[in-house]
């Protein structure tokens, strides 16, 4: 028996099949994991995503330590309740987590990572702060639903009070918005616009009743895996780790190497790869013959090395074998995969296959 | 509760086998198998005239989740695949016993035929 989060009873209602994700109980399907890709893509569907760990980041220098503790700098956060994606890197340089930091205030930032990775953040982001006059503490009052697709945000608003409701209008992306205990998030993890809500626990089944209503279809993990993949968003623990820089793992966007003196965790690994030369990148493959990508097969580009494949899978949308692999920088837009013995040619992509429904390879 | 038609035979590996007029084979996975797999995106067949032998992984089924081998349940010779699920593979899901099988068989030995599970026995290894 794994933990339940506040939507588990509306699950089960639903016909949602259980499986254990990182010692919760969650929604694999609630019966066809492609028709519940398809309705994010064309219009609306909704994944409780509340195994995931919210941390408060509060106190004198709470903007201090998160621009020792992150890649990214959350001095680019000037507007309250905007968001920034991150890498929380050791001191070598790999990926401990991948995180959004969200600004409230100078002396309030609300971060939300992985649920698969909550211990190990937990004592990294605690042993971090003990030069800092900071209090690390995380947040276990609310449940997160995410409303993803081209109809989310009109359905979702359908859902909400009228004050929730004028408070979201103009909301941008990758901001969110505080009202009536709920936290209103423009962010998602598909590739197609919607929100990623927070709100109290106890207002978590009328909340879903409400979406129900408003005609938003419930989607389990396997959709989001399909979804996300497509959007060309990484997996941590799949696509990087921590023995993986960022700048290994097409996250090396998320870097703020200016200011030049802000010495975050991390930094001076990163600085050595790159003199020295970073050796591989994280790609898009996209299958030219026949089977299905799936994670560690082995990548052959020819006259240059091997790699590894760390995400793959039918695409609903393009249907084609998509994945992510790991190959030798100097790899070029064709390599050959290894599937059941077999070598079968894919193409090299930017690894960015779906976007707000249209295909991009 | 899988549909488990009792005019059929079995493998525990959730292979379904049905003994035709002709004296040959026709071969597909169980409802309970399609249950199990999810959504089906890809498969596949053998090569037909190849002659195989009990338990050879001969063709392959993958679903959203992940693929998995499909076994001979008898020895022989492939005689037909449904190519129709190269282009619908999620014919597998729909109509795990009609539509979505996968290949037929000329059997070597009519006797190996008796090895198979009858449907209760099935039944009783899915449930356990």
């Amino acid at each position: 028996m794994g933990k339940k989060t506040p939507f588990y009873d509306c699950h089960l209602r639903a016909g949602g099949k259980i499986v254990d994700f990182g010692g919760w109980d969650m929604p694999l399907n609630y019966g066809s994991q492609i028709e519940e890709h398809h309705t994010v893509r064309q219009d609306a569907g909704m994944f409780d995503v509340s195994h995931m760990t919210i941390v408060e980041v509060t106190g004198a220098e709470a903007k201090a330590y998160l621009q020792c503790l992150l890649a990214n700098d959350v001095d680019k956060l000037k507007t309250k309740g905007k968001a920034l994606y991150s890498g929380m890197l050791n001191q070598d340089g790999g990926v401990i987590d991948d995180l959004i930091v969200y600004y409230l205030s100078d002396n309030h930032y609300r971060v939300v990572v992985n649920a698969s990775t909550r211990e190990k953040d937990l004592d990294w982001m605690a042993l971090q702060a003990r030069p800092f006059q900071v209090a690390v503490a995380e947040n276990n009052d609310y449940a997160m639903i995410a409303v993803q697709g081209p109809n989310a945000i009109a359905k979702a608003n359908q859902a909400m009070s009228e004050a929730q409701q004028s408070a979201v209008e103009g909301l941008g992306v990758f901001s969110a918005v505080d009202c009536e205990q709920f936290f209103i998030a423009r962010t998602g993890y598909t590739g197609e616009d919607g929100y990623e809500i927070m709100l109290p626990s106890t207002q978590a089944e009328p909340f879903w009743n409400s979406l129900l209503e408003a005609g938003v279809i419930p989607c389990g993990l396997g959709a989001r895996d399909t979804l996300r993949l497509e959007a060309g968003m990484n997996l941590y623990g799949n696509d990087m780790d921590e023995t993986v820089s960022p700048l290994e793992a097409n996250m090396g966007w998320t870097i703020a190497w200016e200011p030049q003196d802000r010495a975050f965790i991390g930094r001076q690994a990163l600085t050595t790869e790159k003199e020295s030369g970073v050796t591989s990148k994280l790609v898009g493959l996209v299958l030219q013959g026949k089977g299905v990508i799936r994670a560690h097969m082995k990548v052959v580009v020819e006259g240059v090395g091997e790699g590894e494949t760390t995400s793959g899978t039918m695409s609903p949308t393009l249907k084609q074998s998509i994945g992510l692999a790991r190959v030798p920088k100097a790899t070029g837009d064709s390599v050959m995969l290894e599937i059941r013995g077999k070598l079968v040619p894919a193409r090299v992509v930017k690894p960015c296959f779906v976007r707000k429904g249209e295909a991009l390879v | 509760m899988s549909n488990v038609p009792s005019d059929l035979k079995y493998i525990a590996s959730h292979e379904w086998v049905r003994e035709e007029d002709d004296g040959t084979v026709t071969i597909g996975i169980t409802d309970h198998a399609q249950e199990l797999l999810g959504d089906v995106v890809y498969v596949e067949l053998p090569e037909l005239e190849s002659e195989v032998a009990v338990d050879d992984e001969i063709a392959v089924v993958e679903s959203v989740k992940a693929a998995s081998d499909i076994f001979a349940p008898i020895s022989g010779t492939i005689i037909a695949v449904n190519e129709a699920l190269e282009d619908a593979p999620e014919t597998v899901n729909s109509s795990a016993y009609d539509d979505g099988w996968m290949f037929k068989m000329k059997p070597a030995e009519l006797a190996e035929l008796d090895n198979l599970l009858d449907s209760e026995a099935y039944l009783a290894e899915i449930n356990e």
